[in-house]
C-alpha cells in the first residue's frame, strides 16, 4: 500500500476496492470513489503538469471543475482524451493518465527554458515581436510558438466511442444538487412540477461532500439528509435526476445544453450498450441555478508552486477522500473559511500555521488555537518557495493598511500551502443568460442582481454563505418556480441547518479584499504572482496591459488572455478585476466584468456531434441511378447534398483505368460525335400551377411567360431585386395553368423559398402554387447527334424535327412508362431531357444504355457537361456570375423583356451602377499557346502591365471564370469577365501566374463551337 | 435559442424558423416611377434599432408560412407575433418599420 497520504479511516471511499492505474507509466493504486486527483494526492503526487507558456511545474489546486492545472491525457490511441481535469476524472481500474506539455518528462522538461526567457515574454509579446519580415512571417512564428506552447495534443484517429444526444422538456430545471439545489428540487417536485435536477458529481450533496460530518440538517448528518432527499426525488415520477451531468450552456428562453458523462467512469469498453457521453438539450420553463460558490486563490509570489492549493479543496480531499495532502501546512486567508480547514487538518494529524491577512482577527481564532493551529493575524505569506513542490514559505506581518510589510521575516518549512481569497458566487450560467451582476464588497465578488424571466439563483450562487441560507434560498426558489409554472406548492416545512463555526447570521466572516498580497518586491519585479494559472498570466502582465492602455476589462482580457483558457477564468476572473480596479484607482463595479460564455466546462466534440458523423453528418440525396454510378466506379463530386458523377473512367486494355482527364475527353467526344447520357435528376424541378401562374412567372423572370405557348419551353433568367442574376433554368408550359420549372441543382431550395416568399408577402392576391418535384422525376439527358435514332424505338412520341422541334416539351411513353421529354440542350447537341417517375429512373437508364450501346452511347458526368457547355459559351450561375452580375454582363440583355411590365430586379437594372460602361462582361479567352490552360479565378491584366510585386498595384481588367482544354477544338478555351470586354474582342491581354511567366491570351467571343446553334436544332 | 409562436403551428424553437429582416418594407407600387434614391432606400436602407423591431420570419422547417414578429433586439424577447396581411388579423402599422 503506497498511498502514503491516505488516512487510515474516514472518507467516502470504498477501501475494499483497490484500483490500479498509471500516471506517466508509473503503476499506482487508488480506491473506489477516488478521482484521479485524489488518488494522485493519496500517493503523495502533487506535481501533475507543466504550464502553458513558461512550462512551469504545476500541481493540483482545486477539487472540481475549477481546476486550472491538473490537465492530463487519458487513454491512448484514437480514444485518447487530452486536457481532462484530473479533479473530475473518476478513477477506474486500469486508468492510464499522462502529464502534458513536457518533454522528455515531467520533472526534467526542456521546454522549461521558456521560463528563463520569462522576463522577455510579457503580455502582448508575440504581437509586438513577431512582426516580420514579410506578411507571411507570422505563419512561421506561429508554427514554432504553437509547438512550444499549448496544452494537450488531440488524437488524430477517428473517435471509436459512441455519443448520443437527447432532447428534454421540463417545468423546472435545477442546476446543482447541493443543499440549495436539493431543497429547490424537493419543493418543486412535491408540487407535481416536472423537474430535472442535474449535477456534475456522481452523488448528490454538492459542497456537503467536501465537508466534515459536523454539519446537520433537521437533526441528521447533512449528507444523510442529502441522500434521503435524492432518494425521495428518485422516487417521484415527475422528477429526473441527472448525475455526472454538467450544464454547459444556458441560452435564451431557458434553453440549456447539458453534458452527461454516461460511462466514462467505467473505463473504455466497459459501458455495455450505453454511449460514452450524451449531450442534452433541455427546454425549461423555469430554471433555478444552485451552482454554488467558488473559492479564489490569492495572488502572491510563487503562488503557482506545486503544493499551493485552495483551502476548501484541501478540506475536501481530507473529508471526502481521507487524503491528508500535507503534514506541515501553512494557510493564508482573507476570510473565515480557512479556519475550518486548519482545524480539520490539525485534528487529522497535520501541524498548521494560519496566516490571516486581516489584522483584527476572528472569533474562530480561539477554536483554531485550541485545536493546536498557530494563528498569525495580520500576516501574509510573501513568497512560496520550492522547485517541483513548495517546501518553504516566507511570512511577514503586514502594516494595518495592508500596503507594506513590517516586522521580521519568518521562514517555515511546509509541504502544502493552502490559500483562500474568499468565495464568489458561481454565476457563469446566470451571466451566460444575460443575468445582471453587481459587485458586493462584503463578499468581494459579483453576485446576481436580477435575471431574465424564469431564472433564479439560490444558495452559494446567490451569495449565501451559510448552509441555513442555502437551504432557505433553495426552498424559496423551488416554490416560486413551481408557482410560476402554475403548481400549488404546499409550503415545505423550514429545513433547519446545524453548522458549527458559523455565526447564527451566516457569513464567512468579514472578507478583506487583498487583490495582490504585498511581497518583498514591487509587482512584476520579483517572483511571479500568478493570476491565471492555466494561461500563465501574472499580476505583472495585468499591470503592463493597463500601462499600455488596455485598461478596459474586455481589452485587458484579450491582451493578456486572462480567463480565456479552458477553465474560463473560474479562479482568475475576480482577482483580475480586483487588481485592475486597484490599478485604475476605481471601484470593481466601475471596472465591470467580462462576458461569461458557454460552455461552463469543456464539452467534447464527440458529444456535440452525437451520431452526426461520417455518412450521417449530412443527409445524402441519391438519384435513382446512383447505385449504377457507384458500381461503375464513377468519380463523384459533392453538389449540395447530392453526389454527382464527374466522369465514368473506363478500364484500359492494360488493366488500368482512365484518369479523369482522359475519361472526360472521351465522354465529350462521344457527345459531339455519337451520343452521351447524363443523369440530370438532381436538377431542381418546381411545378408552378394556378390561374395566375403565368402572371407570377412573368413577374419573377426577366422573360415573358404569358406568351409562351403550351408545349413550349423557354430558357428563363431570374434576378434578385438588386438586378443581379439569381438562378436560371428552362421553364416548360404544359398547359394554360401549369408550368414545369427547372432550376440549377444548387439553387432549387432557395428558388422555391423565394417563390413562396413572393407569393405570400408581395403578391398574396395571385393564385399560384409551387411544389417541389425535384425528387419525383428521374431525368436522363440523351445528348448527341445520334440521340434521336437511339430514342425513337423506345417511345411513342414522334421525334421528327417538325413534330417535336427544339425548345418544346412532349408527353408520352418512354420504355413503357409515362414520360415528359424536353427538347432543350445544355451541350449544344441534339438533346432530349427525359423525365420519368423516379421509380422508373434506373430502368430508363438501363434501357437507354442498352439501346444505344451499338451506336457509341456512353454515360457522361458533370466534367464533360461543364466542358460541353463552355465550348458553347453557356453560363453556369455561380461560375460565370457572382452576386454582382446582371444580364447585360452575360450578354443576355436581349432576353430581358422591358415591355411586359414590372418584374423582380427590373428597376435595379437602370440604376447608374448597372449602366456603367466598364462593367465586367462575359467574353472568351484564347491563350496564345493553345495547350496552356488558364487557372480559373486568375486575374487578367493589360499586356503591358508590370509584373505584380508586393506593394505595387496593377490594374486588373477581369478574371477567368471557366477554363478547360477543349477536346472538340483541340485547344484551351476559357470564359472570363472582363471590363468592357465585348468592345475588346481581338485585343491581347496577359494573365499573371504565381511562380511563373504570365500567359499571353486574346479576347474572343464567348462561343467556341457551333455559334449558330445548328446542332441543337437539327 | 428562443421560442417563437408560429401563428399556425404554435410554439416552436427558433431553429425551425428563418429571419428575413425588417418587416413592413413596402415595395414601391410602380418601381419604374421611383427615383434612384427611393429605389435604393427600398433595396438597402433598414432600421437597426436597439429595442423593438418588427421582423419578417418564416417557419421554414414547418408550415413554410411567413409572418411578422415584434422582437426586442436587445433582449431577444418576442413581444408579439402577427399573421401576415390578409390573415385573420393584419400586422399593426407599428412605429418600427414604417412605409418606405
Amino acid at each position: 500500500m503506497s498511498q502514503t497520504s491516505r488516512l487510515p479511516q474516514g472518507g467516502r471511499i470504498d477501501r475494499a476496492r483497490s484500483l490500479a492505474f498509471t500516471f506517466d507509466g508509473e503503476r499506482l493504486s487508488g480506491l473506489g470513489g477516488d478521482t484521479l486527483a485524489s488518488a494522485l494526492l493519496a500517493n503523495g503526487r502533487v506535481l501533475v503538469g507543466r504550464s502553458f507558456k513558461y512550462h512551469r511545474p504545476r500541481g493540483i489546486v482545486g477539487l472540481g471543475a475549477e481546476e486550472p492545472n491538473a490537465l492530463v491525457r487519458l487513454g491512448s490511441g484514437a480514444a485518447a482524451e487530452p486536457n481532462a481535469r484530473a479533479t473530475c476524472v473518476e478513477l477506474f481500474d486500469g486508468l492510464a493518465a499522462e502529464s502534458q506539455n513536457r518533454w522528455p518528462s515531467l520533472t526534467s522538461d526542456l521546454g522549461a527554458a521558456a521560463g528563463l526567457l520569462a522576463p522577455i515574454l510579457p503580455a502582448g509579446f508575440y504581437y509586438k515581436t513577431f512582426m516580420g519580415p514579410g506578411a507571411g512571417a507570422w505563419r512561421v512564428y506561429e508554427w514554432a510558438i504553437r509547438r512550444m506552447a499549448g496544452l494537450g495534443r488531440a488524437p488524430s484517429g477517428a473517435d471509436p466511442d459512441r455519443y448520443e444526444q437527447r432532447f428534454a422538456h421540463c417545468d423546472l430545471l435545477v442546476a446543482g444538487a447541493g443543499p440549495a439545489g436539493l431543497a429547490a428540487a424537493l419543493a418543486a417536485g412535491r408540487s407535481g412540477a416536472r423537474v430535472i435536477l442535474a449535477d456534475m458529481d456522481r452523488e448528490a450533496g454538492g459542497h456537503l461532500l467536501a465537508e466534515g460530518d459536523d454539519l446537520a440538517v433537521d437533526g441528521q448528518p447533512a449528507l444523510g439528509w442529502a441522500a434521503a432527499v435524492a432518494a425521495e426525488l428518485d422516487g417521484m415520477p415527475n422528477v429526473q435526476r441527472l448525475c455526472r451531468t454538467a450544464l454547459a450552456g444556458l441560452y435564451d428562453g431557458n434553453y440549456l445544453t447539458a453534458w452527461e458523462q454516461v460511462t466514462d467512469h467505467l473505463g473504455p469498453g466497459r459501458g455495455g450498450g450505453l454511449p460514452r457521453q450524451r449531450l442534452w438539450r433541455i427546454r425549461a420553463r423555469q430554471a433555478v441555478l444552485a451552482t454554488g460558490a467558488l473559492e479564489r486563490p490569492l495572488v502572491f509570489a510563487g503562488n503557482d508552486r506545486p503544493g499551493v492549493m485552495l483551502s476548501g479543496a484541501l478540506r475536501g480531499y481530507l473529508h471526502r477522500y481521507a487524503v491528508l495532502a500535507g503534514r506541515r501546512v501553512c494557510l493564508m486567508t482573507n476570510n473565515d473559511s480557512a479556519y475550518r480547514t486548519a482545524i480539520a487538518l490539525q485534528r487529522a494529524g497535520a501541524s498548521c500555521i494560519l496566516a490571516d491577512l486581516r489584522s483584527d482577527g476572528t472569533p474562530l481564532a480561539a477554536a483554531a488555537r485550541a485545536a493546536g493551529v498557530e494563528v498569525l493575524t495580520g500576516h501574509a505569506v510573501t513568497q512560496a518557495q520550492g522547485g517541483m513542490r513548495v517546501d518553504r514559505v516566507r511570512l511577514r506581518k503586514m502594516s494595518e493598511s495592508g500596503g507594506a510589510m513590517i516586522g521580521g521575516l519568518r521562514k517555515e518549512a511546509v509541504d502544502i500551502l493552502a490559500m483562500s481569497g474568499g468565495w464568489g458566487p458561481n454565476v457563469a450560467l446566470f451571466s451566460q443568460a444575460r443575468g445582471r451582476l453587481h459587485y458586493d464588497p462584503a463578499l468581494t465578488a459579483f453576485r446576481p442582481a436580477g435575471g431574465p424571466q424564469g431564472l433564479r439563483c439560490a444558495g452559494g450562487a446567490d451569495g449565501a454563505t451559510s448552509l441555513q441560507a442555502a437551504l432557505d434560498g433553495g426552498v424559496a426558489a423551488g416554490l416560486a418556480a413551481a408557482a410560476d409554472c402554475g403548481f400549488d406548492a404546499a409550503p415545505l416545512p423550514p429545513l433547519r441547518a446545524e453548522e458549527p463555526d458559523v455565526p447564527a447570521d451566516g457569513g464567512a466572516g468579514r472578507v478583506r479584499a487583498v487583490w495582490i498580497v504585498p511581497g518583498e518586491h514591487p509587482v512584476g519585479r520579483g517572483p511571479k504572482q500568478f493570476v491565471d494559472f492555466q494561461n500563465d498570466v501574472t499580476a505583472g502582465d495585468l499591470q503592463l496591459a493597463e500601462r499600455e492602455g488596455f485598461s478596459a476589462v474586455e481589452h485587458m482580457k484579450r491582451y493578456t488572455t486572462t480567463g480565456m483558457a479552458t477553465d474560463q477564468g473560474k479562479l482568475s476572473g475576480m482577482n483580475a478585476l480586483g487588481i485592475l480596479a486597484e490599478m485604475r484607482g476605481t471601484s470593481v463595479d466601475a471596472v465591470g466584468h467580462t462576458t461569461f460564455r458557454p460552455p461552463y466546462v469543456p464539452v467534447t466534440f464527440g458529444a456535440m456531434a452525437g451520431r452526426r458523423t461520417g455518412p450521417l453528418f449530412d443527409p445524402l440525396r441519391r438519384t435513382p441511378m446512383q447505385g449504377w454510378h457507384e458500381r461503375q466506379g464513377a468519380l463523384l463530386e459533392t453538389v449540395g447534398q447530392w453526389q454527382r458523377p464527374l466522369c465514368f473512367p473506363q478500364a484500359l486494355p492494360d488493366g488500368k483505368r482512365e484518369d479523369r482527364a482522359a475519361a472526360t475527353r472521351r465522354e465529350v467526344l462521344a457527345v459531339r460525335h455519337a451520343a452521351g447520357l447524363l443523369d440530370a435528376s438532381t436538377l431542381g424541378k418546381i411545378m408552378v400551377e394556378g390561374p395566375d401562374a403565368a402572371t407570377f412567372l412573368n413577374r419573377l423572370y426577366v422573360n415573358r411567360f404569358d406568351s409562351l405557348k403550351p408545349g413550349h419551353c423557354r430558357y428563363g433568367l431570374m434576378l434578385t431585386e438588386n438586378g443581379t442574376v439569381l438562378d436560371d433554368g428552362v421553364v416548360a408550359r404544359l398547359d394554360a395553368r401549369r408550368f414545369h420549372v427547372t432550376t440549377t441543382t444548387g439553387g432549387a431550395a432557395h428558388v422555391l423559398d423565394w417563390m413562396e416568399e413572393l407569393l405570400q408577402t408581395e403578391w398574396p392576391d395571385l393564385q399560384a402554387w409551387c411544389t417541389s418535384v425535384t425528387d419525383h422525376w428521374a431525368v436522363a439527358t440523351l445528348s448527341g447527334p445520334l440521340s434521336r435514332e437511339i430514342l425513337a424505338p423506345l417511345t411513342d412520341i414522334d421525334l421528327a424535327n417538325a413534330a417535336f422541334p427544339f425548345m418544346t416539351v412532349r408527353e408520352g411513353l418512354v420504355c413503357g412508362a409515362p414520360a415528359r421529354i424536353f427538347r432543350v440542350s445544355f451541350t449544344g447537341e441534339l438533346s432530349f431531357e427525359i423525365n420519368l417517375a423516379a421509380r422508373y429512373g434506373r430502368a430508363l437508364w438501363d434501357c437507354l444504355l442498352a439501346a444505344g450501346s451499338d451506336r457509341g452511347l456512353v454515360p457522361f458526368g458533370t466534367d464533360a457537361m461543364h466542358l460541353l457547355r463552355a465550348e458553347k459559351g453557356f453560363i453556369m450561375v455561380g461560375q460565370e456570375s457572382d452576386g454582382t452580375t446582371i444580364p447585360d454582363d452575360l450578354g443576355m440583355a436581349g432576353m430581358v423583356k422591358g415591355d411586359k411590365g414590372d418584374f423582380i430586379g427590373k428597376r435595379s437594372l437602370s440604376r447608374p451602377d448597372m449602366l456603367r460602361g466598364d462593367r465586367k462582361q462575359l467574353v472568351g479567352l484564347l491563350t496564345a499557346e493553345p495547350r496552356t490552360v488558364l487557372r480559373e479565378g486568375a486575374q487578367i491584366v493589360a499586356p503591358d502591365a508590370p509584373d505584380p510585386r508586393p506593394g505595387q498595384k496593377v490594374p486588373m481588367l477581369g478574371h477567368v471564370t471557366s477554363s478547360y482544354f477543349s477536346p472538340t477544338l483541340n485547344r484551351s478555351i476559357a470564359l472570363a469577365l472582363v471590363k468592357g470586354g465585348r468592345a475588346r474582342i481581338g485585343e491581347a491581354v496577359k494573365v499573371p501566374v504565381m511562380g511563373g511567366p504570365p500567359v499571353a491570351a486574346s479576347i474572343a467571343p464567348p462561343i467556341f463551337h457551333d455559334d449558330k446553334g445548328a446542332a441543337a436544332r437539327g | 435559442m428562443f421560442l417563437i409562436d408560429c401563428p399556425w403551428c404554435g410554439t416552436r424553437p427558433q431553429s425551425e424558423f428563418a429571419a428575413h429582416g425588417e418587416a413592413q418594407v413596402v415595395r414601391p407600387a410602380d418601381p419604374a416611377a421611383a427615383s434612384d434614391a427611393e429605389w435604393a432606400a427600398y433595396l438597402f436602407l433598414r432600421d437597426n434599432p436597439k429595442g423593438r423591431l418588427l421582423e419578417r420570419w418564416v417557419h421554414r422547417h414547418g408550415c413554410r408560412r411567413w409572418f411578422t414578429v415584434a422582437r426586442d433586439t436587445a433582449t431577444d424577447r418576442i413581444e408579439a407575433v402577427y399573421p401576415p396581411a390578409g390573415g385573420p388579423a393584419g400586422p399593426p402599422s407599428g412605429p418600427a418599420g414604417g412605409d418606405r
